[in-house]
Order: C-alpha cells, then structure tokens, then sequence
C-alpha cells in the first residue's frame, strides 16, 4: 500500500452499457468521472444498476459497449496491480464460514504472495497494521461470525487496507451498524481520502450522504447526474431519481424552526431523512464546524 | 409396418406401457410442483432414503408403500434435526442423510439377499413386475393423483409463497409433511419403472421441462403431465425394439426432449434468449 | 486386505481434503451428480478400447460443464439442471450398457469392492490419491479464497476460472479413482460425511481439514474390518461408520453443547 500512495487515482466510466442475456438493459450509456481522494456516493433505487455499475469497475461483467478506465488503463490492468478493493454486503458473507478475522485480513494480501499462499513477515505485518487501523487487532483470533455487524464490517475494511486497494467500492456500508462504527468508518474514509483514494459508496442511506461525501453519482439505469454534493443533491435530482419511491414532508411551522431557524423539508425513503433547509440547501447532522453557516443563515432569515 | 406394433402382441409389454404411463403422469404433475418449490435435491434424496424402507417391506412382508412411507418420512424428520441443531448447510445436511439411509438400505439387501431383489431395486424391474406389485404401484400413483388434484391450489401457494399460505390460515406444516408424503410414495412408485437412481429424474425433468415452455402454473402443471405421461410409455415401449433396460430408455428421451425445449423453446429457450438480447442491444443503438 | 487398507485410506484422505471446500462451497450434490455422470463413459471407453478411467473422467467432467453451461443459458436453477444432466448421462449409459455384451459387472461399477481391488489397481490409485491431495493441500489457501469470497479473489486477481475448473477436475479424478472401491453411489458420502463431521468440532479451516482427514481414516480402517468380519458390503459398513461419527460429533461436539447452553 506504501508504493501507490504518492499517485492520485482516477476512474473514468465512459458510455457504458450493459445488456444481461435475458435482455435486460442494467446500465444504458452510463458515463462520469472521479478524481482522487474522493469519496463519492453512488445513489440510486434497486434495481437502477448500482450492483451492476459495481460490477463492471470489478470486470465482473463484460460491457455491452463502452468501457470503464482506472488511471486510464483498462480493469484487467487495474485488478493485476491489486489497484480495486471490495467491501462486500454483510449479506453476502458465509458468516458461519470455518476462519478467523486475521484470516480474512490476511486474504487481501494473496495477489501478492508466492503460488503456494505462505504468508511472509511483510504480510503478517501489513495484516497487523490494517487490523490496528480498524482497532480490530485484539479480536484477530476470533471467528468471523462472533462479532458484532459493525466489528464485521471493520475486518473487510481492513482487508482492503491490507491489499493497498486505491479504488475502493463499499456495498451498502452502513446497514446493519452501530452509529458509533459508522464514525469510525467514515473516519477512516476520510483518512484515504486524503491519500488520494477514489471511494465509491453505493447506498440508499441518503441522510449519511452529505455528511462524508463530497461526490455524488445519481443512477438510474443511466447516469442522471454528477458531480459535488451540494450541487447535486437538490430535491429535483433526487425525485427524478427515486420517482414515487420517496416521501416528502414539508413543515411550515415547526419546533425545529422555532429554535433555531432550519429545516423546513424533509425527504426520506424510510431509512436517514434528508432535510432540506429553507432555501432548498442541505442541512446537516453534524454542526460542529458549520456554525458559522447556521450564524449566517439565521441573519438571512431574520 | 408390423414391426412397430409387435411389443402390443405381448401381455406384458402392454403392462408395462400402461404402468410406466401412470407412473409417469403422477410424477409429471408432482415435477410441476417440486421445480417450484425448488425441492430437485429433496426429490434425489427420498428417492435413495426409501430404499431402506423398500427393503424392510419386502424382508417383513408388508406392503412397499408402507416401507417406504416411513423411511421417506423418517430421513425428511432426520434432515429437519440434523438442520436445525447444526449451521452445516442444507444441500450437506440432505447429501448426508440419504447417502446415510442408502447405505444402510444395501448393507440390509446384502444381509438378506435371499428376500430382496438389489437389481430390481436399483434398475427397476416393470418388464417381470408381479402383479400384486403391479397393483401396490398403481394404486399409489392413483391415489396420489387424487390428492394432488384435489389441492393442487393449496399446494401451489404452498410451493410459491409459505409466508402468503401462512397468512391466509393454510395448515403450511402439513402441506409440507404432504409434499414429502407425496414424494416418497412416488418415488417407490418410480423406483419399480426406472430404478432407485433416475427416480429423480421422473420427479424433476418434466416438470423443468414445462417450466421452459411455458409461464402459466396450471399450464406448466398439464405439460409436465403430458411429458411425464407420453415419455414413460413411449420409453418403455422403445425399450423392447433396443433390448435395453425400461429406466435407462424412459430417461434418456426425457433427457432428450429437455434438451430440445431448452435449445428451441419459443420464449425461455436458448436460441430466443439470444434473439431477445441481440434485439435489446439493437434497439440501444437505435436510440443512441 | 493390507492393499485394501492402504488405497481406502488413501482415498478416505483426498475425499476428505475435498469435502472441506465442498460443504464450504455449496458443492456437495456436485460430487453426486458427477460421479453417476461417469457411466456413459466408462461404456463409450470399454467401446474403443480406451482406458475405462479416461472415459469415467471426460464423462464426468462434461456432466459438470454441462450443468454450468445449461444453467448460465436458461431460468432454471441450478440443483434442478444438475439433476437433470447427470439423470440422463446415467439414463444413456444404462441404455449403452444393455447394447453392450461385456466382462465390465455394472455391480462392481455401481458398487465398488474394495476388499477385491487388483494390485494394479492399487497403484492408479496411490498415485492420483496422492498427487489429487498434495495439488488440494498445496492450493488450499486459494481454494478456500474462492469458497469464501469469490468476488474477492476475483478482484485480487486470482485466477478465477482456472482455480474453478481445477477444483471441479480434481473432484473428478477423485470421484473416478474411487469407484472400484466404493462404487458410484457411495462415493458421494465419503465427499461430504467427513467435511461435515470436522465443520462441527472446530472454527479453524486447517484444523477442519486435519479433523476430516482423521476421521474419514478412522471410519475407512473400521469399516474394512467391519466388512472383512462380518463378511459385508465394504462400501456401506465405511460410509455407516462415518455416518455414525457424524451423528456423535452432532450430539457431543461443542457447538451443539453451546446451543443447548443457550437454550438453558
């Protein structure tokens, strides 16, 4: 992981298609770009090609047309040099699976071993440190299925550090995890972030979004929008992404207003609400920081 | 010309014919219901757990249905234990028990070789079958047949939705003690016309069959029926012009005729899968 | 009997090797499905003349090949197409079997003896048991990678599809060189019982492969003598011996003691 931390990822998904052979069309000239360190949210409905735009990054699929390029080279390039690491849905895992959390951890380093797998210093070392930067290194003993949905999360988290992976796709992250983890993940996110990762998040929280995104790609079998979180995510985009599937609540008067001013609007697909303030601008969970935006807000309304 | 209609000549070709015939539609239309329920791994392992049972039957003279009723029954309870108390999965959990209930069904067959017959038992014997068999056989698939077209729709909600059956007060827990009852008895049954080991083909290639051909549950119902029926007969009466064995003959053309529907049928099979997708890619193109 | 001893026990150990990725992965009914595919081409062999192992191996292979192939072109699930697929290899070799009039006994086939294996015999297998284990051992790592996530490893760049086809040709090998000993239908226990056995005593994959070995030895051993004594169907006695095994380890083993504990 130390020798590609100096280089800044991209990934370029470029008119790209994909028909299934029953003649399904998931994705339909789906195209955008990332730079990084970023962390991008990719937001959609089920069924709007998320898990297929997943993917195809992880050549996976083979495009019906168009192509998906990670610093400009093709997947098969991009996989080779260990580049895509990949944080499973805790669905998918086999939780009662015979192996322990270095195990696991310790899969993430096979690209780069010998034929036969023999862990070396150097990989029980980088198994070590990733474990530590997930502070999951006392549990390294433990079997996958005995710990908490947040731990487990932790030790695939981990396992992509331990690869080095740079473009990193995380499975509908938060599902099933303490708010406590969620913190510490999105910590850690922000940590790569700055070593210039691109992090690719699908998810339909879309409360969590603004907090730790500073990207958003908005799917629905075609790609309907890009580009920053503020700019992006306005309740015009979002409804014209989940169609029906949203409630909106609108409240003229309300506590919160009494208080301090904010929120008037609330958009939620019964998971984290989105609010939106006022003026149609975002409003945020975590307000450390912000205040001086709240300050200046409140002026604008008085 | 009168070649064809020699095996007719004989009494027990006829026989034969007619008893695969019923033995075939009765498990076509149980097929139906096991594709959908995606029992195909149940159907192979009664179809090996009732040997015991058959065994048991015939060293103790009781009736096979019998036997083989509780052996089925037995290695389904087995399974539900072993399923319940352990976090192996359930594909493992079936290939133990019946491999389990299979062996101890030979080791009985070889303890007693004098009662039972191993080669009827594994190859079926419906050529030299004895008539109070004959008529334990058939009384079965009629009586099965009876009880399926009595709650087929039970049973088609059962198969497509436990949760929906529950809700609506369906007694779910013995609708599925039915089905098993239904595929044990079934598989004695099948197990006299094509032998212990293809017994699951009679119990699930029909009815994969008509799943390609059609959408409609009690349309694919009437065409696995159909093909349970008419490649029974046919294989039995092909077997006498190849002096081959009954079960291998039934089998292989239901094998066949699978692999035709697959290649040709009209919406499902795969020559229009590739149709549908070149069409799809296609009109993409247009549009862009 | 030593030659029986030494080729069952050999056996026992590569089935037991294997049957840990099996269980893991899903696979058990694949073991099954291959090993009654062998049929057709153990009588297509016997035709022309070849080496009737070569023919049982292409046979089963191509059952398994079948099944994906079948299964990736149509709606039916996969249980389903392999049932279908291996019933009617089997159905065509029943059928070739009656055209053919041949000194190959469809009961040693279907059945196995291993108290009656030639010295030959022996050999085959001691030299595929032991090249299938060591290839299974040495790789184990990989496999387990594959079982346990195969998008991860696709991801890491792996090499997927060979390691698939690996596993699905050592299966085959392994179900092929154990059939004069324990026959078709039997075979497919010994592919699961002890991997079975082992996933309920230990959390630990090296130490389920340690344990799965130990007791399919155990159960072979026990079963011959079983079989020699009371003059019995070998086949059945190996695979009852496990089966029993399976049943204490259910009873005594400790996630059973620890579901019971929290039950109480």
């Amino acid at each position: 992981m130390i020798e590609h931390a100096t280089k800044q990822m991209s990934l370029t998904v470029d008119d790209l298609s994909v028909v299934y052979g029953n003649g399904n069309a998931a994705l339909q000239g789906a195209t955008f770009s990332l730079h990084g360190g970023t962390i991008c949210a990719l937001v959609g409905i089920n069924g709007s090609g998320k898990s297929t735009l997943f993917k195809s990054i992880m050549g996976f699929v083979r495009p019906t047309s168009g192509a998906v390029k990670i610093n400009g080279a093709d997947i098969k390039t991009a996989l080779k040099n260990q580049l895509v690491a990949y944080v499973p849905q805790s669905e998918e895992v086999d939780w009662s699976f015979p192996v322990s959390v270095a195990d696991v951890v310790m899969m993430g380093c096979y690209g780069k071993m010998n034929w036969m797998r023999i862990p070396r210093k150097f990989d029980h070392e980088v198994v070590e440190k990733s474990l530590r930067r997930v502070a999951m290194w006392d549990f390294r003993d433990r079997q996958i299925g005995e710990l908490s949905g947040g731990q487990k999360k932790r030790v695939f988290l981990a396992r992509a550090l331990a690869q080095g992976g740079r473009m990193i796709l995380l499975d509908e992250p938060f599902t099933g995890v303490d708010v406590k983890t969620e913190d510490a993940i999105i910590d850690l996110l922000r940590e790569l972030r700055e070593e210039g990762a691109v992090i690719l998040v699908s998810t339909h929280n879309l409360g969590a979004v603004p907090e730790f995104c500073d990207q958003v790609v908005l799917i629905n079998r075609k790609v309907l929008a890009y580009g920053a979180t503020d700019e992006i995510f306005t309740e015009q985009n979002l409804t014209a992404a989940f169609g029906g599937q949203l409630r909106h609540f609108h409240f003229e008067q309300s506590t919160i207003q009494r208080h301090d001013g904010r929120a008037v609007k609330v958009l939620t697909d019964d998971e984290r609400p989105l609010v939106f303030g006022k003026d149609g601008h975002l409003e945020y969970k975590n307000r450390e920081g912000r205040e001086e935006l709240i300050k200046s807000r409140r002026k604008e309304t008085e | 010309m009168s070649e064809w209609v020699i095996p007719f000549h004989y009494d027990y070709m006829i026989k034969a014919m007619i008893a695969c015939g019923l033995i075939g539609l009765t498990c076509g239309l149980l097929s139906a219901f096991l594709t959908l329920k995606g029992w195909s791994l149940m159907g192979d392992a009664l179809s090996h757990a009732v040997v015991p049972g058959v065994a048991v039957a015939y060293i103790i003279g009781w009736p096979l249905a019998l036997g083989s009723f509780f052996a089925g029954l037995f290695a389904a309870a087995a399974m539900a234990v072993v399923k319940a108390k352990s976090q192996i999965r359930e594909d493992a959990v079936i290939g133990i028990v019946f491999t389990t209930f299979f062996a101890f069904g030979l080791l009985l067959i070889g303890l007693y070789p004098a009662q039972v017959d191993l080669k009827s038992i594994i190859h079926g014997n419906i050529l030299g079958i004895a008539d109070r068999d004959l008529w334990q056989v058939l009384g079965i698939s009629v009586f099965c047949l009876f009880i399926i077209c009595v709650k087929w729709r039970d049973l088609m909600l059962f198969c497509f939705d436990v949760v929906q059956a529950k809700t609506i007060g369906l007694r779910v827990g013995l609708l599925h003690g039915l089905l098993l009852g239904l595929v044990s008895a079934m598989a004695v049954a099948a197990l006299q016309a094509v032998g212990a080991i293809l017994v699951v083909a009679m119990l699930i290639t029909p009815g994969a069959t008509a799943y390609l051909l059609t959408d409609r549950f009690p349309r694919m119902m009437l065409l696995s029926t159909l093909l349970g029926a008419v490649t029974a007969s046919v294989g039995a009466y092909a077997s006498y012009f190849i002096n081959g064995s009954p079960g291998g003959c039934i089998v292989t053309l239901q094998t066949l005729v699978f692999l035709l529907c697959w290649i040709f049928a009209p919406k499902h099979g795969m020559l229009a899968q590739g149709r549908q997708k070149n069409a799809s890619a296609e009109r993409k193109e247009e549009q862009a | 009997m030593q030659a029986a001893m030494l080729s069952g026990c050999l056996i026992a150990v590569m089935c037991a090797l294997l049957s840990c990725f099996l269980i893991l992965r899903g696979w058990s009914l694949m073991g099954d499905a291959i090993s009654h595919a062998v049929l057709p081409g153990i009588v297509l062999a016997y035709w022309i003349g070849m080496p009737l192992l070569i023919g049982a191996f292409f046979s089963g292979l191509f059952c398994a090949l079948g099944t994906g192939f079948i299964k990736n072109h149509s709606r039916i699930k996969e249980d389903t197409v392999m049932g279908v697929v291996f019933t009617g290899l089997f159905a065509v070799g029943l059928v070739m079997f009656t055209r053919t009039t041949s000194d190959i006994h469809l009961d040693h086939i279907l059945f196995g003896n291993i108290l009656g294996i030639s010295n030959r015999q022996v050999g085959e297998i001691s030299v595929v048991a032991v090249c299938v284990s060591a290839v299974v051992w040495l790789k184990r790592r990989d496999f387990l990678l594959l079982s346990f996530d195969p998008s991860q490893a696709r991801v890491i760049y792996l090499p997927v599809r060979i390691l698939h086809y690996a596993l699905l040709c050592l299966l085959t090998l392994a179900i092929v060189i154990s059939l004069h000993a324990v026959g078709i239908i039997l075979v497919t226990a010994l592919l699961i019982s002890p991997g079975a056995t082992a996933f309920l005593w230990t959390k630990r994959f090296d130490r389920m492969m340690a344990i799965a070995c130990a007791t399919a030895v155990f159960s072979t051993i026990t079963g011959i003598l079983m079989s020699y004594h009371f003059d019995l169907r070998s086949g059945p006695c190996i695979v009852l011996v496990q089966a029993l095994l399976f049943v204490l380890s259910m009873v005594l083993g400790p996630r059973w003691v620890k579901k019971m504990g929290q039950m109480g």
